[in-house]
């Protein structure tokens, strides 16, 4: 390691511990030190922060600064930079000393409740005090004490008197996603962390400073007090909420989660991992998890009147073989349709596919459960499937990132956080240019000192062939809500085409893009994608459905999707916890959490983000184990009806694109989820769910004079009153959640980029 | 402590006439040759005084040349460290897209040290011209005065010096018809010692939390706003107009050999006549001593501080010190601010150190640990020695706290805070045991105030 010398860095030499050691000019000490194995002290440090040099345990010894000269004192290795020549020790009399002075003052205030601290265990101030600093305190006086941990929000707890005022946490939060919601507040040792009267420490990336902080002062409101480290077993895991592909660390204790960490992946999340991904576990363990089969027993006579017999629960093997024959009772090819969702792992997408292509002999399926687009199901053939164009080191490498239907810090934390960590990084350099195509600056475009480029909902098309001085080292990405705005991803394909510019396609699920590369969607002209597949259904064409992880009210057309699952003759339902979808089955197969099984998420980029299975539990089988009986059965089958007619498929019209305005209202409707939602696997932790930021509409300054502070909103599917403030949107746009109230959006309001009447509630 | 009153103590050694005190050959007033005209404060008062006909003098010349006129000077920064004023304006940047600014320290709070306000209570023009005079050397067109928030008579009165000096056009834009333009803001601090520390000072004056910052980048390169920074003491810029009036070979033809030029001597304590002392750097503590009428009738001189109660203290021993940044620290202290704080055999030394740890304590911005942690702890320490707990061992902890902090901590406030602590156990370690034996302090507090005599009697 200390050999290696690229050909454009400059390297410096120097010694430490009396080991030669070769880094990169600019280097600090304490990192020089860690390539030869050297483990100084540390606090405050963190390599991902800035040095501020604050905590001083990591004091060292340099008898030669380089020039022949030694410093007097004893200097901090974490903020000063290597020279030639320079020597360095680390653990000699005078470094010694020093770093147990430091030790014995940081313990001056600490309570060492050590016993009952949760970071007992794993805990840098403990363990470096036992490696760094004396047996035995000499301070025999009065600690300054605080009351007992305040909120920094609804689920951040700080237990002042155990903090050493390292700044970690609030260099992460002004420097990592820019939510500067602590700071230092008072002086000298009533020194403390704080947050401003009044106002939360308000983050998507929270929890993270919980992780960092290097003594037992944060914690969460779910986890503290519930379990020891040494009690806990770790697996490395993935994140299953976005697709991102962030690595985490699932840590448990006789069969359940208790906590989850950011795992250390330099190429995906760094040491960074969102609130969503942390505390959105506990699904898992909801009491309401589907734990057993169940079927519906055929019509009888006395549900003649309509109302089909209830479920019942059923052995695997009764439900394994009810579902195929069912699905085979159907009508083979173009009658059954196959949505298998998006939060599969691309084993299960492979699954699905391989169902319906193979089993069911070239069944319609899609695993798109959100609005969609003919345009989208092309762009995604010839510009996602197979290709992996960008990658976050891209991101990191461009000169200019443009960002068309997509919100990073709600819809991909990771992406976010890198894009935050580039521009502060290259504005040193050449700032790079981040320009976002929306209606409206959002705070987390803000703090990416994004560019707006200002467009109505549905007009993204105009507004990126407006785009014309876009370098050939950039990158563009697209959002999948693009795909509700007619020709926007055809114009940003042929933006990239004509620029030369890198081209990626960022959506929101886990298993998006697996099941893209598993041809999970429609691959020829004349196949139903899922929006046609619930029109099938609709007009009797389509008589059966294999419903994957949907929330129909996900969909383009909740209404629709609902009345096709009551429509359909047979239903067979692989889910998690009870839905519309499951309450609606004929089969309902419960499937297996991420942690209750192996597999691989795709990031956005179409990395694999392999993980091993966390719990071997009995009788929990993944989508694609599940599917593979019912293959079986299906296809032992003799009864299998023949496929359908040729050109029974297609011949129903296509319906206009989801983006074309439906309503007539006045406002043209603007609507993303928020990271932290009403989704359904975010159930299960309070605290977690208190950190959502609220529900609002957002409107144009002079409409909320006009409209006042609590508005209606009206779509052709219903309305929603909520209260409204004041954004730089358009005159005729609304912004609203799509999943923060009632049922969302989609289910309760509109189609997004349709028209919507505003009124004062 | 009360501010020393310049007319009514101040001028019995500073005389009231521009041609300086008569009798005394030590004292050389300069800064103060004006402080006891009829309203000397006033621009009126200050233009009859011969008041910024140095702006016009350096306006004439080019800025590098008034920088060169500063260097040859020898004038050495007034706050404390002594470093050459005009070395430090060379190290901004030639080029730089950037402003520049200037940004005066007059957040005088260490104890002890009382010049910077006498100074622009007296007479802030003097301040005022030497910032229009820097500024334009520097070719800064901001300057800021960032004072020490608790004295609001002096922001008061500096700023109606800048008021009359912007209705005089003095400042603002074209001064003198020179082209040169400057705006010049008063600031007031909100009571933090840290503040003084002049990266802290430019955290507060943008109007965070004052708190030293990692150095490099300097301020020279990237200070106020991150852009290139001067940052002087009062006193230093206060001493420009007249090194640019009487010349550079004037100035540096006072003083000593590497420290040069005239300074304010603050005398405070059991001295008869306490005030401003203005004489050239060099002059020892028995020279101003009989200046200020000697340690207060019938006691004697015990220990004093040369520079403010960061600087390590001296006795008796020490009176013939030239009171100069080199004889100083060859003799173990520092010149620092010239507060010369008198304390007579009635005072003990312990209750004295204590409460300045007290102070440091409660000063202590709490970025760094040392500083933070160890001055809670050290003020416990000594108060448990004060009252007669403890042990000789303690002694050696405090010691050993203090190797811990000393060259530990962020920045010079740690420093400064041990100061006290091992020169008085290096001076008076038997004055720290005679606690343990008498059981508590064997001083008789009332005997060192000032009304001892009535009390007493």
């Amino acid at each position: 390691m200390s050999e290696v010398s690229t050909g454009d860095t400059t390297t410096v030499n120097l010694t430490i511990d009396g080991m030669p050691v070769t880094v990169p000019e600019g280097t600090l000490v304490i990192r020089a030190a860690e390539e030869v194995g050297v483990q100084i002290p540390r606090f405050c440090d963190h390599p991902l922060l800035a040095p501020v040099g604050a905590c001083r345990q990591c004091l060292v010894d340099i008898p030669d600064a380089g020039n022949g000269r030694g410093f007097p004192k004893p200097q901090a290795s974490c903020t000063i930079p290597v020279a030639e020549g320079m020597v360095v020790e680390t653990d000699n009399a005078t470094a010694s000393k020093a770093q147990q002075g430091i030790m014995e003052f940081l313990l001056v205030n600490h309570p060492l409740d050590c016993p009952v601290c949760d970071k007992g265990g794993e805990c840098p101030l403990q363990n470096q005090a036992m490696s760094n600093g004396r047996g035995e305190s000499r301070f025999d006086g009065q600690k300054r004490t605080f009351a007992k941990p305040i909120n920094l929000s609804p689920n951040i707890l700080l237990d002042r008197e155990r903090c050493i005022v390292c700044q970690r946490c609030t260099r992460f939060a002004a420097e990592i996603p820019g939510d500067p919601g602590i700071a230092l507040i008072d002086r000298g040792a009533r020194q403390q962390i704080g947050i401003a009267e009044g106002r939360d420490f308000s983050s998507y990336f929270s929890g993270n400073v919980i992780q960092i902080c290097p003594v037992g002062a944060l914690t969460s409101a779910e986890y503290r007090f519930r379990s020891r480290p040494f009690d806990l077993v770790s697996s490395p895991g993935v994140a299953e909420h976005d697709a991102c592909g962030a690595a985490i660390r699932i840590d448990h204790r006789r069969g359940k989660v208790m906590r989850r960490l950011a795992g250390n992946d330099p190429e995906v999340n760094q040491e960074w991992i969102s609130d969503k991904d942390r505390f959105a576990f506990r699904y898992a363990d909801a009491e309401d998890r589907l734990r057993y089969p169940m079927v519906r027993d055929a019509d009888d006579p006395s549900t003649a009147s309509g109302h089909r017999a209830p479920l019942r629960p059923a052995s695997w093997l009764e439900a394994f073989e009810l579902a195929a024959r069912g699905l085979a009772a159907a009508g083979g090819v173009g009658a059954v349709g196959v949505l298998p969702g998006g939060r599969g792992t691309v084993q299960d997408a492979a699954a699905y596919s391989s169902f319906a292509r193979d089993t069911l002999g070239g069944a319609d399926i899609d695993f798109r459960a959100r609005p969609l687009s003919a345009e989208e199901t092309r762009f995604l053939a010839e510009h996602v499937r197979g290709r992996s164009e960008v990658t976050y080191a891209d991101l990191d490498a461009a000169t200019e990132v443009v960002l068309i239907g997509l919100e990073p810090e709600d819809e991909a934390g990771t992406i976010f956080l890198r894009l935050r960590a580039s521009t502060l990084r290259q504005a040193q350099a050449g700032a790079q240019r981040i320009r976002t195509i929306a209606p409206l600056l959002s705070p987390g475009s803000a703090k990416l000192g994004a560019e707006l480029v200002r467009c109505t909902p549905g007009d993204e098309a105009a507004a990126i062939a407006g785009l014309t001085d876009v370098a050939p080292t950039a990158v563009i990405l697209v959002g999948e809500r693009l795909a509700t705005s007619p020709g926007a991803l055809d114009a940003a394909a042929a933006l990239a085409d004509t620029t030369g510019a890198k081209l990626g396609w960022v959506p929101r699920r886990a298993g998006d893009r697996g099941a893209v590369e598993a041809g999970a969607f429609p691959l020829d002209a004349h196949a139903r994608d899922a929006d046609q597949i619930i029109e099938g259904v609709l007009a009797g064409d389509v008589r059966a459905l294999l419903v994957g992880g949907v929330d129909p009210d996900d969909t383009g057309d909740p209404a629709a999707f609902l009345a096709a699952l009551d429509r359909a003759e047979f239903v067979v339902s692989l889910e998690l916890h009870p839905s519309e979808v499951t309450r609606r089955a004929d089969v309902v197969l419960p499937v297996a959490a991420v942690t209750e099984k192996t597999g691989t998420f795709l990031t956005w980029e179409g990395r694999p983000r392999p993980f091993p299975k966390v719990f071997d539990k009995p009788a929990t089988y993944s989508d694609a184990e599940i599917l593979g009986q019912i293959a079986d059965r299906y296809v032992a089958m003799e009864s299998a009806a023949p496929p359908l007619p040729e050109g029974l498929a297609g011949k129903h019209p296509r319906r206009a694109a989801a983006g074309a305005a439906v309503g007539a209202g006045a406002f043209r409707l603007s609507t993303w989820k928020l990271m932290i939602d009403n989704g359904s696997l975010q159930m299960g932790d309070k605290s977690y769910a208190a950190t959502a930021r609220p529900a609002i509409a957002l409107l144009s300054r002079a409409n909320l004079h006009r409209l006042g502070t609590t508005v209606t909103v009206t779509g052709d599917r219903g309305s929603i009153t909520l209260p409204a403030q004041a954004a730089d949107v358009a005159d005729d746009v609304v912004w609203l959640p799509s999943n923060s109230t009632g049922r969302g959006v989609l289910a309760d309001l509109a189609s997004p980029g349709s028209g919507v009447e505003v009124t004062s509630a | 402590m009360t501010l020393p009153d310049a007319s009514a103590n101040g001028s019995s050694a500073n005389g009231s006439s521009a041609t300086g005190p008569s009798g005394t050959g030590a004292l050389m007033p300069v800064l103060t040759a004006n402080w006891g005209l009829e309203r000397a404060w006033t621009l009126a008062s200050y233009a009859a005084f011969g008041g910024y006909q140095a702006l016009d003098v350096a306006l004439g010349m080019t800025p590098e040349d008034v920088v060169e006129t500063v260097k040859a000077s020898g004038l050495r920064g007034r706050g404390g460290a002594g470093f050459p004023t005009g070395m430090k304006w060379g190290f901004l940047p030639a080029e730089s897209e950037k402003p520049r600014y200037l940004v005066v320290n007059a957040d005088e709070s260490e104890p002890g040290t009382c010049k910077d306000i006498p100074l622009m209570m007296a007479s802030p023009h003097t301040l005022v011209e030497g910032v229009i005079i820097s500024s334009y050397a520097i070719k800064a067109n901001r300057a800021f005065i960032y004072v020490r928030g608790e004295v609001l008579h002096v922001i008061r009165r500096l700023q109606a010096a800048v008021r009359e000096a912007y209705a005089a056009g003095h400042l603002g834009t074209d001064i003198h018809g020179s082209g040169y333009d400057l705006e010049l803001v008063v600031h007031a601090g909100a009571g933090a010692y840290i503040c003084g520390e002049e990266t802290a000072l430019l955290d507060s004056l943008e109007g965070r939390r004052g708190q030293p910052r990692l150095r490099p980048p300097f301020p020279a390169v990237a200070g106020l706003y991150a852009s290139p920074t001067v940052i002087n003491n009062a006193e230093s810029i206060a001493s420009v107009p007249a090194i640019l009036k009487n010349g550079a070979e004037w100035f540096a033809a006072m003083g000593t050999e590497k420290s040069n030029g005239v300074g304010i001597f603050s005398l405070s304590g059991h001295v008869t006549r306490p005030g401003q002392y203005e004489a050239p750097l060099g002059i020892t503590l028995r020279e101003l001593l009989d200046l200020a009428g000697g340690v207060r009738a019938g006691h004697e001189l015990k220990f004093w501080t040369p520079g403010g109660s960061s600087t390590p203290l001296f006795t008796a021993e020490h009176l013939d010190v030239p009171l100069d940044f080199e004889s100083v620290a060859a003799a173990g202290s520092m010149l620092g601010t010239r507060a010369l704080q008198i304390f007579d055999e009635t005072v003990c030394v312990v209750r004295a150190v204590l409460r300045w740890t007290e102070f440091y304590k409660h000063e202590s911005c709490g970025k760094c640990t040392p500083c933070r942690e160890g001055t809670y702890w050290l003020a416990q320490v000594l108060a448990r020695l004060e009252q007669g707990h403890g042990s000789e061992d303690d002694l050696d902890l405090l010691l050993d706290q203090c190797d811990n902090i000393l060259g530990r901590s962020f920045c010079a406030l740690g420093d400064g805070a041990t100061s006290p602590i091992t020169s008085s156990i290096k001076y008076f370690r038997q004055e720290y045991l005679d606690h343990l034996t008498h059981g508590g302090c064997p001083f008789d507090p009332a005997a060192s105030t000032l009304f001892a005599q009535e009390v007493l009697a």
